[in-house]
């Protein structure tokens, strides 16, 4: 250990160990209290003391290692003072066997087994709800204060507060396992939590309400989660196939908007702007996620992003390579979304008459009602063909379904520039 | 270990109108599921098939009603209680009951002590 620290920088190395090993911390403490509430307790106590010891004693080399001793000496003391009252607690269940098998997940470096990936299952479990699952995910995962996750969704404190215990008490009252689950039944639970990091990039990516088109925290926590679940599962082309879609997606995040913060679209973006690393890692992570058959939805949703990516131009992109993407992905994930996007992309490869043909046959889609992105596509297609009046009446039923300000604006001014043109 | 509530909801006129071929199906189905609930690591502790609703009768203090407590497509016609280490378990025994009409609950029987 060094000599003491300042405060700045010992506030900083706390600040970045909140932020790196929350996640293993909590996961090692919850096997010692079997109860999430009081791990809680104990693993934000050790954060604390390590704000102060730390000014003391100086940053110790394994952070990490040093905050589990903290936390897990905290637990084993509130273990012995609970007495009575702990025994009307119900406790979280653990197979025997797994605590007396080491576990080839272990990480050496911090001295204590690797946890983190029955913490992120348990959180993913699908007898908790989405809602309930994700912010249970921000919570205990990420670490983010009940008021951040209340924010994160745009609902109050004491709502999420109540969620977040109404989940807790269901995890410990029905006795959901607090384990890694059988190889046999590994990849439906993996599939879970990846639906989570996904909902979790995308609400950050295109927010459905409110000023901004992006909420830079949401998409960074998604990336962050993504990456430790690639850590863990090493192996897994699904988890690949989304870190490459989160990369591939988010490299464009510069470009997105214009300087005013109105909405630009592929065709608009300044592509010398895209983030060239983001890239390259997410076409590496694309190729080695389409190896699995047959691929994931998010490998092939990758792939896609993968096409956009690598061309020069909006001009140089190989529509037909995303066309046949999408055909691909609309067998292996049916949804009209995805046949939606195809037929846009049919729009560029075979012209907007092809296009609009395509997206006539999901015009019926249940699914697809109050979908704002349809009467859109719908409404450029008209335009490129020269429709202006159909296309004025597309655009206006867009605007009535879309509720985020900047894709809002991006369609009040395609109707201001339609009321300006040649018709 | 805990106990777990296995409920039975199912579409009862589907059973009214069914055929005997049916019915026997669906009582050699109970059958197997009975015999294999072990092999999921659980234990079955009773269960029993109810009478139709057709055949209930509600009481909310004084006042006695002809009929199930709340009217639904899908009507408790049935329940298994089980024992099982954890709620992974007893999913896995849940999705081995037979209702072919329906869907079943899983609840957590409360403990005291």
């Amino acid at each position: 250990m060094s000599a003491a620290a300042d405060a700045d920088a010992v506030a900083a190395a706390v600040a970045d160990a909140h932020r790196r090993e929350w996640a293993f911390v909590l996961a090692a403490t919850v096997r010692v209290t079997r109860d999430i509430d009081t791990a809680e307790e104990c693993v934000q106590e050790a954060f604390a003391a390590a704000l102060t010891d730390w000014r003391r004693t100086g940053v110790p080399t394994r952070p990490g290692a040093w905050l589990t001793t903290a936390a897990r000496r905290r637990a084993l003391n509130a273990l012995r003072h609970a007495g009575v009252e702990r025994r009307h607690l119900p406790l979280l269940v653990e197979a025997d066997v797994e605590a007396a098998a080491p576990d080839p997940r272990d990480d050496g470096a911090h001295g204590y087994p690797d946890d983190r990936l029955r913490l992120v299952v348990t959180c993913c479990h699908p007898a908790l709800d989405r809602a309930a699952q994700v912010a249970l995910t921000l919570r205990l995962v990420c670490g983010l204060t009940t008021a951040e996750v209340a924010r994160a969704f745009l609902v109050s404190e004491p709502t999420m507060a109540a969620r977040l215990t109404r989940a807790k008490k269901k995890i410990a009252v029905a006795r959901i396992p607090y384990r890694v689950p059988p190889p046999a039944e590994l990849p439906a639970r993996v599939d879970a939590v990846l639906a989570v990091v996904h909902l979790l990039f995308t609400t950050g990516h295109a927010a459905p309400a409110g000023e901004e088109l992006v909420r830079r925290d949401l998409v960074a926590r998604a990336v962050q989660l993504c990456r430790l679940l690639r850590g863990l599962l090493p192996g897994d082309p699904a988890v690949a196939g989304l870190l490459a879609l989160l990369l591939l997606t988010d490299a464009r995040r510069e470009t997105r908007t214009g300087a005013d913060g109105r909405l630009l679209l592929l065709e608009e973006q300044d592509r010398s702007r895209w983030d060239r690393a983001a890239i390259a890692e997410g076409v590496a992570l694309v190729r080695e996620a389409l190896r699995a058959r047959p691929p994931s939805r998010y490998a092939l949703q990758a792939a896609i992003a993968a096409v956009h990516a690598e061309a020069p131009a909006w001009a140089d992109t190989d529509w037909a390579e995303v066309v046949a993407l999408y055909g691909v992905l609309a067998s292996v994930w049916p949804s009209p979304v995805v046949a939606l996007n195809r037929a846009v992309a049919v729009g560029f490869a075979s012209g907007p008459a092809a296009g609009l043909a395509a997206l006539d046959e999901l015009a019926a889609e249940p699914q697809l009602a109050g979908y704002g992105y349809l009467p859109a596509a719908r409404a450029d297609l008209l335009r490129r063909l020269g429709r202006y009046a159909e296309a004025r009446e597309a655009y206006t039923e867009a605007l009535l379904l879309t509720p985020n300000a900047v894709e809002r604006e991006f369609l009040a001014g395609r109707l201001r520039a339609l009321d300006a043109g040649p018709c | 270990m805990a106990r777990y509530l296995i409920l039975i909801y199912e579409d009862e006129a589907q059973y009214a109108t069914a055929t005997p071929e049916v019915l026997g199906e669906v009582t050699a189905d109970h059958d197997r599921f009975a015999a294999g609930v072990e092999q999921h690591g659980a234990k079955l502790l009773g269960g029993e098939a109810l009478e139709p609703t057709a055949t209930a009768t509600s009481v909310r203090g004084a006042e006695v009603t002809d009929g199930p407590f709340a009217e639904t497509k899908e009507a408790l016609g049935g329940y298994y209680l089980v024992e099982a280490p954890d709620l992974d378990t007893a999913l896995a025994v849940a999705r081995t009951v037979p209702a072919r009409f329906g869907g079943v609950e899983v609840r957590p029987v409360m403990t005291f002590d």
